[in-house]
């Protein structure tokens, strides 16, 4: 699956830079006037919210998306060629959403022939957040690949949390930080 | 009940990363998830990740010091490092963007209550691309302390935050650059947040080597991004040692 040719030994291995807060005055630096469309001419809208433990909107996150195009091809070096940008970044509005302009994925392959169904990788970034939290959106209309996708077989009765919901022109995924609603995250 | 033969698995470095519940850091206290992180395989969306290249860069964003016709006030300094993966190998070009406040520990940022002058010719950002090397250097101002609200008399070390890609979505990493021997480290929750073993990592280094002659002081920060290559999982070294 990767091309890198060598396997590090212990004595190689360097320990990683810790992560930090993104904190609340990253907007002069990170946002950009395009950040939001991962395709300016995509038929979809992906709108991310979040809430914390409380129910309370997070209007300080940051959002970062990460996708492969309608084909399952991402503009990366092992990721089957496509020029498509795939990522997008937001910040939260004041009512804690991320709004996105972008193409419904394709499905992915997977080892021993599995089938990833259409999803969307999801940073979430928030003064409060020491290290981002990592998630995915599904989409509501692929209940047959959602059956069958490894990391929501994963979830058990979580799984939905992760599917998006239809709404006008696009779908919209709540994130909860925590609390009774509580959004599974991953470690990758 | 599905058994998944499993793609290769990552070395994650658990130990040199804060617990996102971190109570003397107050605004962790209802944002921090309370269930355990699942497993995600690396698989072909982890795998890859934005590559986002030199049109995300102009010509003198890598100086902060000069805005708007003027210079900005404060201690010139040069910071300058080498990006690497945990597994040593170099990450070239790539997107390394900063923010900091000003000498006056002020952001140029609305929300920012705190009454220190604002600089008219210092905006706090900057972002450059490592080089072959993975290498790295911009020109700023040393950023001020400043107060915060999180309990009695609490200030934030000077820092400068650091948002980084790598090459694949698991390299992504945002943290903050200190200075040496701050002497608010022992009050702030964020930096203690870090296990103890790892807090030198978040330091930089004063570097004569760097600093110019009559203009600016130097100092070297390295980062270490997670590493790429197919490690295997070896639960014996995964949480709490650390033998840097």
């Amino acid at each position: 699956m990767t091309s890198e040719p060598t396997t590090p030994s212990r004595t190689t291995h360097s320990w990683t830079t810790p992560s930090q807060t993104i904190g609340p005055f990253f907007h002069a630096a990170l946002p950009w006037a395009d950040g939001s469309d991962v395709d300016p001419d995509g038929d979809v809208t992906l709108t991310v919210r979040v809430l914390d433990g409380a129910g309370e909107l997070v209007t300080d996150a940051l959002v970062e998306t990460w996708q492969a195009d309608a084909g399952g091809r991402f503009d990366h070096p092992e990721g089957g060629g496509s020029s498509f940008r795939g990522f997008g970044r937001c910040p939260a509005d004041a009512t804690g959403t991320a709004v996105f302009r972008t193409v419904k994925p394709g499905p992915l392959p997977a080892e021993d022939g599995l089938v990833q169904s259409p999803h969307v990788d999801l940073s979430i970034f928030a003064r409060g957040l020491l290290h981002r939290v990592v998630t995915r959106l599904y989409f509501p209309d692929e209940a047959a690949a959602n059956a069958t996708d490894p990391v929501l077989l994963s979830l058990g009765s979580d799984a939905g949390r992760l599917v998006a919901t239809a709404v006008a022109g696009g779908y919209h995924l709540d994130v909860h930080l925590q609390g009774a609603a509580e959004t599974p995250f991953f470690a990758v | 009940m599905t058994t998944l033969h499993l793609p290769p698995q990552y070395r994650a470095d658990a130990g040199s990363h804060p617990l996102l519940d971190s109570p003397a850091y107050r605004s962790t206290a209802l944002r921090h998830p309370t269930r355990p992180l699942r497993l995600l395989p690396q698989r072909l969306t982890e795998l890859t990740g934005p590559l986002l290249g030199a049109d995300r860069v102009h010509p003198g964003d890598d100086d902060l010091t000069q805005d708007r016709g003027g210079e900005a006030v404060g201690q010139r300094i040069v910071v300058h490092g080498q990006v690497r993966d945990s597994d040593g190998r170099a990450v070239p070009s790539t997107l390394l963007e900063v923010w900091q406040a000003n000498a006056g520990g002020r952001y140029a940022h609305v929300l920012d209550r705190w009454p220190a002058p604002l600089d008219p010719h210092f905006t706090g950002v900057g972002r450059c691309l490592t080089d072959s090397e993975g290498r790295y250097r911009f020109t700023t101002i040393k950023p001020g302390a400043y107060p915060w609200k999180n309990h009695a008399n609490a200030w934030r070390p000077a820092h400068i935050h650091f948002s980084l890609f790598g090459q694949s979505f698991t390299q992504r990493l945002i943290t903050q650059m200190y200075f040496p021997d701050d002497p608010m480290f022992f009050q702030d929750p964020i930096y203690l947040s870090t296990p103890e073993a790892a807090r030198s990592r978040l330091v930089s280094a004063y570097d004569h080597s760097a600093t110019v002659e009559e203009w600016a002081l130097g100092f070297r920060f390295d980062i270490v991004l997670r590493g790429r290559g197919a490690t295997p999982f070896e639960s014996d070294q995964e949480v709490g040692s650390d033998d840097v």
